[in-house]
This record gives structure tokens, sequence and C-alpha cells, in this order.
């Protein structure tokens, strides 16, 4: 996970999605822990509170949950849930731009098409 | 109440107004950024906290105790500064057993386990070090004292990049695992940035901005692209500074974006705190 300063996203939510894709990859195994909000806030070199605001939204989600005392762990099914959670934001994350993007390159939707055939047969 | 407070703070050094009615108040626990131009009076006011000048008129006071001449306010502060005040022939080991006797939580294993991490020979005396390390011990000691409150003096100066990061990191993972409040004077803004939760920002020995650091950024926004398009955005807009690179332009506004106003092609970013602090601290 690399978080960027200058973009307009708050950190906080880099946090959050950072850690949601360690867990898409399967880095941060269900039922694991993940790492402290120390670990995190002095790996990355930010505020404490600014980590654990994004950890609470995954809190929240129920993607991970916090063991007194112990630390926190991804929850059975928090692969499945982030899936579904990213295929609904497919569209307006990956196409929205993408489009927008080949219109100004002149794409047509059938060059885009076999485009990401190819993509798909690597 | 727990926290340093200071009430209509003034100090003079000659003709010189260093501090012009200051009040302020630095809670329990939070990492603040004292940020400042050189001469706007960040050193002064860490000094007067630390019982190393005296205010001219007005208070201070630690956890509601005066601050003045007071060993029980004194002992919850730990002031870092650019002066190494410890005796020049001591070695360093011998400065940890020595801030045992005045600080007593003061963990010296800790501060030889940091000695270690940062490669400080603790056989060396005070005089034989180098910029660099003269910060790199000072900063041994702040990260080890364990006072409720710690003041740090520019405490990166000299300090290689390696270093630097070892230095944010370690105070981190200081303050995860038992919290006190810290206080960064420096001038490296775009480094501590991250790090800090509060900003007081002080300009001609006034305090110009106290907020936190995420409501201070909220309160504006970069745009860059076609110069022509940022030209007629940012018209009418309060605008804090333009950076030109050929036909590009990037402006940085004060203001919340209107996300349906700005056209598709303008790219919108967050403001950057230097930024922000250059245009604030500009006479």
């Amino acid at each position: 996970m690399k978080l960027d300063f200058e973009s307009s996203k708050p950190i906080f939510l880099q946090i959050a999605e950072g850690v949601e894709d360690a867990i898409l990859s399967g880095a941060f195994p269900e039922g694991e822990q993940i790492p402290s909000i120390t670990e995190l806030s002095a790996s990355y070199k930010i505020n404490p509170a600014t980590a654990l605001k994004g950890i609470n939204l995954l809190v929240d989600e129920e993607i991970v949950y916090k063991k007194r005392g112990v630390g926190m762990f991804v929850n059975q099914g928090a692969t499945e849930k982030l899936q579904q959670i990213r295929r609904e934001q497919f569209f307006d994350s990956y196409i929205a731009g993408l489009v927008e993007e080949a219109k100004r390159l002149g794409l047509t939707a059938e060059d885009i098409k076999t485009m990401i055939e190819r993509g798909f047969s690597k | 109440m727990n926290c340093i407070e200071l009430k209509d703070i003034s100090k003079s050094f000659g003709a010189t107004q260093a501090l012009r009615g200051v009040s302020l108040r630095f809670e329990e626990n939070k990492i603040y950024g004292l940020l400042g131009r050189n001469g706007a009076g960040k050193s002064t006011l860490l000094n007067i906290i630390a019982n190393r000048l005296f205010a001219d008129t007005g208070q201070v006071s630690v956890n509601d105790l005066p601050a003045v001449e007071n060993d029980k306010a004194q002992q919850m502060i730990y002031l870092m500064s650019e002066q190494t005040l410890y005796p020049e022939k001591m070695k360093i080991r011998e400065v940890f057993k020595w801030t045992k006797n005045f600080y007593p939580d003061f963990d010296a294993a800790y501060a030889q386990n940091l000695a270690a991490q940062f490669g400080l020979d603790t056989k060396k005396r005070v005089n034989s070090l180098s910029t660099g390390y003269s910060s790199i011990f000072k900063i041994i000691i702040a990260l080890s004292v364990n006072t409720p409150y710690v003041l740090l003096d520019e405490p990166v100066l000299g300090l290689d990049a390696n270093h630097r990061d070892m230095f944010y990191r370690l105070l981190i993972e200081k303050y995860g695992n038992r919290p006190s409040t810290f206080i960064i004077s420096t001038h490296l803004i775009e480094e501590v940035s991250g790090v800090i939760e509060d900003i007081v920002i002080i300009k001609n020995g006034e305090i110009i901005r106290n907020e936190s650091c995420e409501s201070l950024l909220s309160k504006g926004y970069t745009v860059s692209g076609k110069a022509s398009q940022v030209d007629a955005f940012i018209e009418g807009k309060e605008v804090i500074g333009v950076d030109s690179l050929g036909g590009l332009k990037t402006a940085h506004i004060m203001g919340v974006p209107d996300r349906r106003e700005i056209p598709e092609d303008l790219e919108v970013t967050k403001l950057d705190l230097q930024k922000l602090f250059i245009q604030l601290t500009n006479s």
C-alpha cells in the first residue's frame, strides 16, 4: 500500500482502501490479525488518529473486528463482502474514466472491447 | 485541566517584540506542529513554557499548576532544543544515568536500544558529536524521558533522510504505545504534515492559526490544467497562489470546491500544507 499525500482522497480513506486491497489479495487472510494502529501509523508516518479513523470505517462495515486487548482481525466472509462492494463501484471507479479517456483519444467501443479481450487473454 | 495553557504571554528582547499577547492551549496526548518562519517566536514560546526564559507579562500553567519556578510543573515537561545543555565532557551513557535522576520515568534501557538503532556510540562524549548525532542524542532522550509533555524544537536539525524517517517512525510508535503530548517546531512542513494532529502557526509573535490539520487543509484546494481554463475558473475566487508551467497552471484556492462548477478537464487536488503555510506567513 502506498499513500498519496497530494491526492484529494483523504489519508484515512486511503488507509482503509489499502487494508481492503490487502484483504482482497489474500495478504491479510480471513480470521488473521492485521497490523495494529501503531504499526500502521508508524510505517506510513501518519498520526494514529488518522489511521484509527480509517480502520474504524472497516470495523463499521464489519470487514474487520476488534478483539479487546489482542488486536484487530479480518472477519470471516470479508473477502466476499469486499468483492461485492467493489463490483458495485467498478463502473464508477474504472469504466467511467476509461470511456472518458477513450473519447478524448477517438477510440470506439469496439476498439476498447478488443483491448479488453487482449487484456484477459494475457 | 490537563494541558499546557498560556495566557496573554508577551516577551521582548530589547526593542524586538518576540511574542505579543499569545494565548494558547496544548492539550493532553496530542501531537502538535508549531510552525513559523525564522524569528517568528517559536523557540521563545517553547523556552518560556520550559522556564528557560521568562515572559514579561502573562501566565503559563501546566495541568493547572503555575509553570514559573515550579518543579512540580516543570517535571512534566521536557524541552529538546538546539542548544546542548549537558556537560560537554560527559559521556552519553552518563547523561542517560543522570537524566534518570531528574526525570524518574526516563527509560534508560529504551534509550540504549534507540542509541543502538541510530548507531550512536554511548561511550562518546557530548562535545564529540557531529551536528546530526547531537540531534539524535537529544531525540533519544526526548523519546525516552516519558514526561506528559515533550517539546521538540527543530528536532531533525542536521539529520539525513534515513534518520529523519526513523525519527518520525519512532515518535509515532512511542506515541502509540505510551501517549503524551508532543509539540514539534519545524521548518520541514511536508514531512510532519501527516504526523501532526493540530497545527499552531505563529507569525511575528502572534498566533495566526490554531486548529486541526484536517480542518485547516479542508479550507482550500488546488486546481490544475490548461492556463486559460484555470484562469477562467479562478476568476472571483480567493486565490492564495499560482504556479505556471508553460501552458499549464496550478492555482491554490481558499474555499470549498463545488464539484459541479469545476470543468472536467481541470484536476482538483488537496491543498498542500507547505503552500498554505508560505502564503499565510508571507510578510
